[in-house]
Order: structure tokens, then C-alpha cells, then sequence
């Protein structure tokens, strides 16, 4: 045999060999090692996520505003689930019908035969009591522990927010969430969404062919801790909170309170409100249809989202502009024949005493002052648009007609026109001060949120400036002022010995003007009234105010719709609030009374609503 | 005419015998591993194992096609076939789909063609027709660096598509060298330098106490070794002068190769690939991985015990514990639901057809068949050995398929290719003069 035929033989012989050891190592590892065969046998491996534990949150005081609660989904494999296991036994013990449980099951086997899929959400404690020891005779079920949000105060919808599950869309577009998470959907739950949720984890489980867990896989090596979201302290003093909205029930509208040297948020009020826990779990698509439905719009937060004109509460801005500018002193009259009259044109005005200075303008608030302050303004200057512009850039100096960037989702911008847009729809030269002078009331195009009148009121009390409006105090132990670039400080250019005259002016709507029902003995309190019209029905109820007058630790907006005069409604409840809230306790106490059962909601204006 | 009907009459009915049993039972064990309750049919297309009935289909209609062609086909065009491919290989890395980090398949029209299936039995038949040449000398320099070229080139081109476990097939043909001349020596060096290599890398890591308080380093005790070892034959062999300087290469050859292995580890080799290794060596245990997929296929295959689980029965299978079940591990499969027998029966499967291959590769006339054949045998060889062998932990994770089990259409049709157009070559083998 020559040589190469040799080697044809060590090839066939490299081939043996590999052969005859691979059949050695079989037979090792399959006929004498029993460990693989164990191994097998604990080796059906289930990956139960552990969802963490959604931070905290507590009000300013620490009271705790939103926790968690344990709840369980009960999960299927439709591959491990046995044809012959008793239905019949298995509905039983979770009190369904079997027609709803083939529908499940066939749900689950659409969805994927070896991936976990959700069998019945947030089964009851109780339900989970009584499945849990009997869940070895149901192979392919088990139960995961998630969490659920319980809002033992149920103050404050507007501002917790809601947490529900994750959508198609968000998995899409966001890498971290998988199916079945949960994600806030409103309020705090949502701008805080990332500090929030804190991070999942996994545990991998060893189960055995009896569907029971035999252990952690590999002793959890490959096991990852849940970590807990971080807790939130809101601005919010939730007595206030909840005070505001016990006065205002059976009304609609919105309070929003302030703390002026700190631009923290304390009370953020949207009436009617809503039970919070009525968002949660299960039963919530269907009570939050019921609540989308209901003509009152309860869901809707009227604090950020409604616009509206901020009548004559205004009244103290124009007169600060008119300061400001020169065209006005303290001592500057007018006359008010029950209104302002010019050429063809009348504005009405109630009755009282004339002439009228400053000071007593704003104490009776009235109109034909202020149509001449504000026709002085604009006209101080060559055409009307130049000396609107100059107006206008006042007016957004105090936070108004633009977000103020609160913490909060869906804050609407409020409207206050640009010189341009009076162009457009009268033609450009063909207005003037005249023709807009209903914006000298706080009427005309003038729209604003609760939230920018409450932060306009801060400027006021704090004599030129505010801090930017927000609602976290703090996020787990660190405070946000101080970490936090967002928050600034807003100068308005006015200069501050004309907030004192204002200031002194409203001290005195209050004492002896249309702001008597917000009066408090111990306090000095500063306010303004305003009576809004309203086309679609009774005009409404607005007040601002601040107290104490010196160093003010509260500033205050509030608006009752319906509510007519400002001193009907808005005040007394302004004042019943500042008063608790300063002083925690109430010396009117038939004044809180009417308040409390006052109900401006009746169908007479719901019609008048849907028009 | 006549003649080429009756190749197929010609052929030999063991290796065709062979195939046919191999790709049904493979296609039975696809099913076995893909196999869930909802879809039962076994001709269900839209399943991996309908899909591989057609893969099967269709490869029986390319080894008509190649039993009927005209044998001095693949001799004449050996070498356009091949440069064909190499084409196709550039081809590929520029407008190929990606997967699984791989840029190896062609899209085309919902059908994914992976041009390195193709190039095996392309170089197979450029290499055979090279080495067949009239008065070709392997122990010549150049003939050695152009038999090189003709394997390293497609291997290269699968490199830098990325899937290093088909361009290491390519080292198979070292035994066709082997064969036809190539020095055993190289043979010799190649595996002492690979146990060398390996001894290393276990040792390097660990630190030994020796006497007179000395500390050495894994790395450093394997050189001493070998130093003493080498002295002692210098000293049994000091008779002839000469052997020194051998002495002396393999010394240097054996010291730079102990330390380049950290280097090679390191620098030259992917993280994944070392970490394969290290995890075939029992240095790293990457539960999540590569060690992962070794440890749930030796599960599934030791519960198979003697006689196997029975059929579709297999609860690893069942419940999709071995990642790849139906390509890469697709042995898991018969290990688990046929058990020891089992699994000696498909060794004893593919050794039949290795071993046939050589019988026939030895009664051919022509140079061409025959070298043809021995790369045939050393392909399938080092596919057989890798892909097994990995899932009994006897050699690291390299993603090749096992020939005629593995589901996939190109792999397929690339065996059956490189299969059929030697038996083609059998049956004609009288023709030649």
C-alpha cells in the first residue's frame, strides 16, 4: 500500500476515533450521570418579574398622600396547562363561569402558548388566599405580585394623576417599558414618571413538573432586586386642600393658593373633583368612562386647563402699568357718572361716589377709573399699537398669557392678543384705545388660568417678583429650589413703592370695600374682587387675595363659576381659607355653612352649557 | 444520452441511501423540536418543518439535475464555479442582510440565501481540480501556496462577513493536504501547538508554590516544563550533535507560543469567542450565554437516559429550554427523546457515510473524483465533530449546522450539492480513461 493509501486509513481513523469518544461522553452524560436527569426535572424555569414599589407621596407636612397595595395577577402558560386539568374546580375557586374562561384561556394562547400572559388581573386577597394553596393542581398557573395605588386622603385627583398600563404605542417608543408595566398617566404621577417607578426586577424560579416552585434558579444569580421609585414631597398642605374642596362642593370652578416667597404650590383646586381611587385597577376604564361622560367635566383640571377673563381683579395690574408709566399718581381722578362715558360709546359702572383716586377705585372697583387709566396708557404713546405693545409686555411680565412651567402636565398658555392680532380683525391703524378698552376691566379677549391669576397675586404680595410656580417640594430628601435650575426668580419691571399703594389699596377692598365677606378679625388681608361676564349664563364669581399684608405667607385665587358678584362666593371662600390655613381656625363659622351648601350646579345652567 | 440516465442507475445506492435516511429522520427530529400542540400538521408550511419538507423537496430535484448533467461539467468548470461564488462572497458583504451580528445571507424575495453554504463544495471542487493538475507536487512551495490561497480566500471573505464558524470549516481541508502529500509533520505541529494552547490558558490563571518559597506563575511553570524536558532529550540524544538546534526551534517555537497566547486571547480574539473557549474549558461559567446553551443541551441530553423520553415528547424540547433547537442544536433533540440508542444511532449514521465516502473515494480512476471526495468527507467530518461535539461540551460554541439535520434551505442545498456531484462522479467513474 503506498503512502497515500496509508493516509487515507489515518483519516479514516481520525474519524473513529471522534466517533467512539463522542459515544463515550454520551454514554457518561446519559446513562451513568443521574444529575442531568434531576436537573431536568427542576429545570421547567419561570421568570416572575418583580414589579418595585412606586414611590411615595406625602404633602408638605408629611402627611402620606399616595401609597402602595399589594395585589396579584394570576398568570397562565398555555403550554403547561394540562387538558386534564378540572375547570370546573379551578372556576369554582375563582368564581368565573367556564365560558369566560375559555375565552381567557384562548386569549392567552393567542398571545403566545409559552410566554406568560396575564389570566385574570388583580384577583382579590381573598381570592388569592384560597387559589394559593391549591394551585399545585393547575399546572401553567401561577400568581405575580404587583402593586396598586391607594389614596387614603382622596383629596387632590387633579394633582396626583392616575397610573394605568403601558400602551402599544409608549412600548414602542420607549425602550424600558414592557408589557404589563405601569405608567402614570396624569398629574405628578406623570411629569414624575421617571423618579417614580423605580426600576423592575427579575426572579428566575425553579418549578417542577408538580408547578411548584422548587427554588431559585441557580440560587438567584441571575436574579435582579426590584428598586423601589423615590418618594415625592409636594408643596401641597393637604388640610388646605382638602378644606378648598369642602368648601367648594357643589360648585364649579377652581382655587389655586400659593406661598409668594417661595412660588410653592398649596392647594390646586378643580371642582368638581373626584375620588382618586376610583382610578385604580381594575375598575377603572369603567369609572373613568363614567367620569369622562359626565357633563360637569370632572376630570378635566380647571385650575391649568380653563380660560378665563380675569375681570376686575384686573383691575390692580392696569393700575400698577399706569404707575409705572407716569400716566397715573395716587392722587390722579376721575368721575364715574355710572359709567365712562366717551362719544357714543358707555361703560357701566355700579353706583358710588365720585370722583374716585386710586385707592378708592380699586376699594369699590370701579370702571370708568380704569378706562381712563388704560386709554391714558395706550394713548400715551404715537400710535395704539406701540402703546398695546408696551401694555402687553407688562402684562406677560407678571406670568400671564404664557405657561408658567409648573411641574404638572396639559398647562395651557391662556390668551392675551399681540398687536398683531387687533390688526387683523380691525384692519391695520383702525383701532384704538377705544376700542379695546373692555380690556381695562379684565374683559374683551383676556383669557387666563386659576394658576396664572394665583401667581399674578404672588407678584402683587411680594411687590414685584415671583418664583416660578411649582408643586414638588422635594424628591427623596432633596430639596428642589435648591437643585433645581427650573425654578427662578421673575422680576416685573414695576417699581416696588407702587406695589405699596396697591397693596394699601386692596388692604382696604377688604376692610371697608366689595371684599368685606373675606375680611378676617386677626389678619390683615389684602383682595380684590371681580364679577366676569359669561355669555352662556350667570356671570362668575372671582376673588385674589394675600394675607398677611406684611410678609404675606398666602396668596389666593379663586373663581366660582356662576357664582355672580365676586363677593358672593369667591371671597368668603378666599377668606375661610386663608384663615384656616394661617390661623387653623374658622371665627365665622355660619359664613363656612353657606359656603359648604351652596350648590350652583342645577340644571338650569347645565343646559345652558351644552348650548 | 444514454449514458447520463443510467448515472443514475449507476449511482451508489448506499451513499444515496444514506442521504435520504439522514434528511428524514432530520426533517422528523425538526419537527420534534419545533413541535407545539397548536399546529400538528407536519406539512405545515409556515412551520420550520414544512418548510424543511420543501427545503428537502427541492434539494432531490438539484440531485436529479446533478445526476443528469454531463459529467465533464464540474471538471470544466471547476474553476468559474468557484470564482462564481468568491464573487458572490464579496457580493455579500456589502448588500447582505444582517443577523445575529452576521452579514452572510442574501434577501431574495422572502427567501434567504447564504452564499457560504454554496462556497464549501465550490472550493471543495477548485481545490480538487487544482490538486489534480498533471505532475502537481505538494511538497513544492508554490503548489502549497496556491492550494492555500484557493481555501483561504473564501475563508477570509466569511470572516469579514463575520461568522467565524463557517470560515473555520475551511480548516478541514487540511486533511485533503494531508492526504495528497501535505507533511504529517504539520499535522503533528498544528495539534501540539493547539494542546499547548489550551494547556496554557488552564494554567496561566493559577499560581504555584514551589519549594525555596519561589512563586510561579502558571504561564512560567509550563516553560520550565518544557525546558526540563527538553534538556533531558538533548541529554538522552547528545550523541547526535545536530539535534540541539532542533531542540533549540522547538523552544523558542513553544516559549513564543505560550506567551502569545494571552495576546491572541485578548487582543486578536472577539470577547465572545474567548469567552466561549473559557467556558469549554470549565475556566468561566457564563450561565447567561454561550455556557448557558451548553448546560440546558447537556441537560436535555443526559435526561434522555438509555432509551430516550419517546417521541415529541421531550420536556426541554417541549418547553424550548436549548436556544437554537432546531439548527445548531438540533442533536439535543435525538438525545433527549432517544436517548443513548438513539444518539449512537445517528453517530453510527454519519460515521456509515463518512466511511462509505472513503471506500468509494478509493476505487476511483480519476485524481479529481478521488481528492473531490476526501474534502467531501473532511467537510462533513468537521461539521459532524464541531456540531455534536458542542453539544456534549466537548467543543466550543460555533454556530455551524449538523449536514442534513439543521433546519435551513441553503444548508441543504449546500450539502446536497457537495454530496450529489460526487456520487455523480462515482457513477461516471468508469467513463474515465
Amino acid at each position: 500500500m503506498n503512502q497515500r493509501a496509508q493516509r487515507t486509513w489515518v483519516l479514516a481513523g481520525i474519524f473513529l476515533f471522534i466517533a467512539i469518544v463522542y459515544i463515550v461522553r454520551l454514554f457518561n452524560v446519559q446513562v451513568l450521570d443521574q444529575g442531568y436527569k434531576m436537573d431536568a426535572d427542576n429545570n421547567v424555569l419561570r421568570k416572575v418579574i418583580k414589579y418595585p414599589a412606586r414611590g411615595l407621596i406625602y404633602d408638605r407636612k408629611g402627611q402620606l398622600l399616595v401609597y402602595n397595595e399589594a395585589a396579584y395577577d394570576l398568570m397562565v402558560i398555555p403550554s403547561q396547562v394540562e387538558e386534564s386539568m378540572d375547570t370546573l374546580e379551578f372556576c369554582a375557586l375563582l368564581e368565573m363561569d367556564k365560558v369566560t374562561f375559555i375565552d381567557k384561556i384562548t386569549k392567552a394562547k393567542n398571545y403566545s402558548i409559552y410566554k406568560a400572559s396575564i389570566f385574570e388581573k388583580e384577583i382579590s386577597t381573598k381570592s388569592y388566599a384560597k387559589i394559593q394553596e391549591q394551585l399545585f393542581k393547575y399546572p401553567g398557573f401561577f400568581v405575580q405580585r404587583r402593586t396598586l395605588r391607594t389614596y387614603p386622603e382622596r383629596s387632590a385627583p387633579h394633582i396626583l394623576g392616575y397610573v394605568g398600563e403601558v400602551s402599544p404605542s409608549i412600548i414602542e417608543g420607549n425602550p424600558y417599558y414592557k408589557s404589563g408595566d405601569h405608567i402614570g398617566i396624569s398629574g405628578i404621577e406623570k411629569t414624575y414618571e421617571e423618579v417614580l417607578r423605580g426600576k423592575r426586577g427579575i426572579e428566575i424560579q425553579m418549578v417542577d413538573v408538580f408547578n411548584r416552585t422548587k427554588g431559585k434558579f441557580k440560587d438567584g444569580l441571575f436574579d435582579t432586586a426590584a428598586v423601589s421609585g423615590s418618594d415625592l414631597q409636594l408643596t401641597i398642605d393637604n388640610e388646605l386642600q382638602r378644606y378648598g374642596e369642602y368648601l367648594m362642593q357643589n360648585k364649579k370652578g377652581s382655587v389655586v393658593a400659593i406661598e409668594p416667597s417661595t412660588g410653592e404650590i398649596l392647594a390646586l383646586i378643580s371642582m368638581p373633583t373626584y375620588d382618586p381611587n376610583l382610578l385604580v385597577g381594575r375598575a377603572r376604564s369603567v369609572n373613568y368612562k363614567q367620569l369622562s361622560i359626565d357633563s360637569l367635566n370632572p376630570l378635566f383640571n380647571r385650575a391649568l386647563m380653563a380660560k378665563y377673563p380675569p375681570g376686575s381683579t384686573f383691575k390692580s395690574i392696569n393700575a400698577l402699568i399706569g404707575l409705572e408709566e407716569e400716566v397715573l399718581t395716587p392722587n390722579t381722578k376721575y368721575s364715574c357718572k355710572l359709567g365712562y362715558r366717551s362719544g357714543r360709546f358707555h361703560m357701566g359702572c355700579h353706583s358710588h361716589q365720585s370722583p374716585v383716586d386710586l385707592e378708592f377705585s380699586i376699594q369699590t372697583s370701579c370702571n370708568a377709573y380704569y378706562s381712563n387709566v388704560f386709554r391714558s396708557i395706550i394713548d400715551k404713546y404715537p400710535t395704539a399699537e406701540e402703546g398695546y405693545e408696551v401694555w402687553h409686555e407688562y402684562v406677560k411680565s407678571f406670568g400671564l398669557g404664557q405657561k408658567t412651567g409648573i411641574d404638572l402636565p396639559n398647562e395651557l398658555q391662556g390668551f392675551i392678543p399681540k398687536p398683531e392680532y387687533y390688526d387683523r380683525y380691525y384692519g391695520k391703524g383702525n383701532w384704538g384705545s377705544l376700542t379695546i378698552v373692555s380690556l381695562a376691566i379684565g374683559q374683551g379677549e383676556l383669557g387666563f388660568t386659576p394658576m396664572q391669576m394665583a401667581n399674578m397675586t404672588a407678584t402683587i404680595a411680594n411687590r414685584g417678583f415671583y418664583i416660578s410656580p411649582h408643586i414638588v417640594k422635594s424628591v427623596s430628601n432633596q430639596q428642589r429650589g435648591v437643585m433645581d435650575s427650573v425654578i427662578q426668580r421673575e422680576e416685573v419691571g414695576i417699581a416696588k413703592e407702587h406695589f405699596e399703594h396697591v397693596v394699601e389699596a386692596m388692604h382696604k377692598v377688604v376692610e371697608e370695600g366689595t371684599g368685606r365677606s373675606a375680611r378676617i378679625d386677626s389678619l390683615e388681608v389684602c383682595g380684590k374682587t371681580g364679577t366676569v361676564q359669561n355669555p352662556h349664563g350667570d356671570d362668575h364669581s372671582t376673588f385674589i387675595a394675600f394675607a398677611p399684608k406684611d410678609d404675606p405667607k398666602i396668596a389666593i385665587s379663586v373663581y366660582v363659576e356662576n357664582g355672580y358678584w365676586g363677593s358672593r362666593w369667591a371671597a368668603p371662600i378666599a377668606g375661610l381659607m386663608m384663615e384656616k390655613y394661617l390661623r387653623d381656625t374658622i371665627s365665622r363659622p355660619e359664613i363656612e355653612e353657606r359656603m359648604v351648601n351652596g350648590n350652583l350646579i342645577n340644571p338650569q345652567i347645565v343646559l345652558n352649557e351644552e348650548e | 444520452m444514454r449514458k447520463n440516465s443510467s448515472a443514475i442507475e449507476r449511482m451508489d445506492w448506499m451513499l444515496v441511501a444514506l442521504f435520504f435516511v439522514l434528511i428524514v429522520a432530520g426533517w422528523l427530529n425538526i419537527y420534534a423540536a419545533v413541535y407545539n400542540e397548536e399546529f400538528t400538521s407536519i406539512f405545515d408550511t409556515s412551520q420550520r418543518y414544512g418548510k424543511q419538507l420543501l427545503w428537502m423537496g427541492t434539494s432531490v430535484v438539484i440531485a436529479t439535475v446533478v445526476m443528469l448533467i454531463d459529467e465533464r461539467f464540474f471538471s470544466t468548470f471547476g474553476y468559474l464555479i468557484y470564482g462564481l461564488i468568491v464573487f458572490l462572497l464579496l457580493l455579500v458583504i456589502f448588500i447582505g442582510a444582517e443577523t445575529k451580528g452576521a452579514t452572510s445571507w442574501f434577501s431574495v424575495g422572502g427567501f434567504k440565501i447564504q452564499p457560504s453554504e454554496f462556497s464549501k463544495f465550490a472550493t471543495n471542487l477548485a481545490l480538487a481540480k487544482y490538486l489534480s493538475t498533471l505532475n502537481i507536487n505538494i511538497k513544492k512551495f508554490k503548489t502549497k501556496l496556491l492550494a492555500f490561497a484557493i481555501i483561504c480566500v473564501p475563508a477570509v471573505l466569511i470572516l469579514l462577513q463575520n461568522d467565524t464558524g463557517s470560515a473555520l470549516i475551511y480548516g478541514s481541508f487540511i486533511l485533503v493536504l494531508y492526504r495528497e502529500g501535505l507533511s504529517g509533520n504539520i499535522l503533528l505541529i498544528g495539534v501540539t501547538a493547539a494542546i499547548l494552547f489550551v494547556v496554557t490558558l488552564l494554567l496561566q490563571a493559577e499560581v504555584y508554590q514551589m519549594p525555596f518559597d519561589l512563586a510561579l506563575g502558571g504561564a512560567s511553570l509550563l516553560i520550565v516544563c518544557i525546558t526540563v524536558l527538553l534538556a533531558l532529550v538533548y541529554y538522552l540524544q547528545r550523541k547526535q550533535k545536530r539535534i540541539i538546534w532542533l531542540l533549540v526551534v522547538i523552544w523558542t517555537g513553544c516559549f513564543g507560543l505560550i506567551k502569545s497566547v494571552d495576546y491572541v486571547f485578548s487582543e486578536v480574539l472577539e470577547p465572545h469567542q474567548s469567552k466561549r473557549i473559557n467556558v469549554l474549558l470549565g475556566l468561566e461559567s457564563d450561565p447567561h450565554g454561550a455556557g448557558y446553551n451548553v448546560n440546558q443541551s447537556l441537560i436535555a441530553i443526559g435526561s434522555g437516559g438509555l432509551t430516550g423520553k419517546g417521541y415529541l415528547k421531550g420536556t426541554q424540547t417541549k418547553y424550548d429550554f436549548v436556544p437554537e433547537q432546531s439548527t445548531d442544536f438540533i442533536f439535543c433533540t435525538i438525545g433527549e427523546e432517544w436517548g443513548f440508542l438513539g444518539s449512537t444511532m445517528v453517530i453510527i449514521l454519519f460515521m456509515a457515510l463518512l466511511l462509505r465516502i472513503l471506500f468509494v473515494c478509493m476505487r476511483q480512476r480519476s485524481t479529481f473524483a478521488q481528492i473531490y471526495g476526501y474534502g467531501l468527507a473532511a467537510i462533513l467530518f468537521f461539521h459532524f465533530a464541531i456540531n455534536i461535539g458542542m453539544t456534549i461540551g466537548l467543543a466550543p460554541v460555533i454556530g455551524i449546522p449538523l449536514p442534513f439535520f439543521s433546519y435551513g434551505g441553503s444548508s441543504l442545498w449546500g450539502f446536497t450539492l457537495l454530496l450529489f456531484i460526487f456520487i455523480k462522479m462515482d457513477a461516471d467513474r468508469l467513463e474515465v480513461l
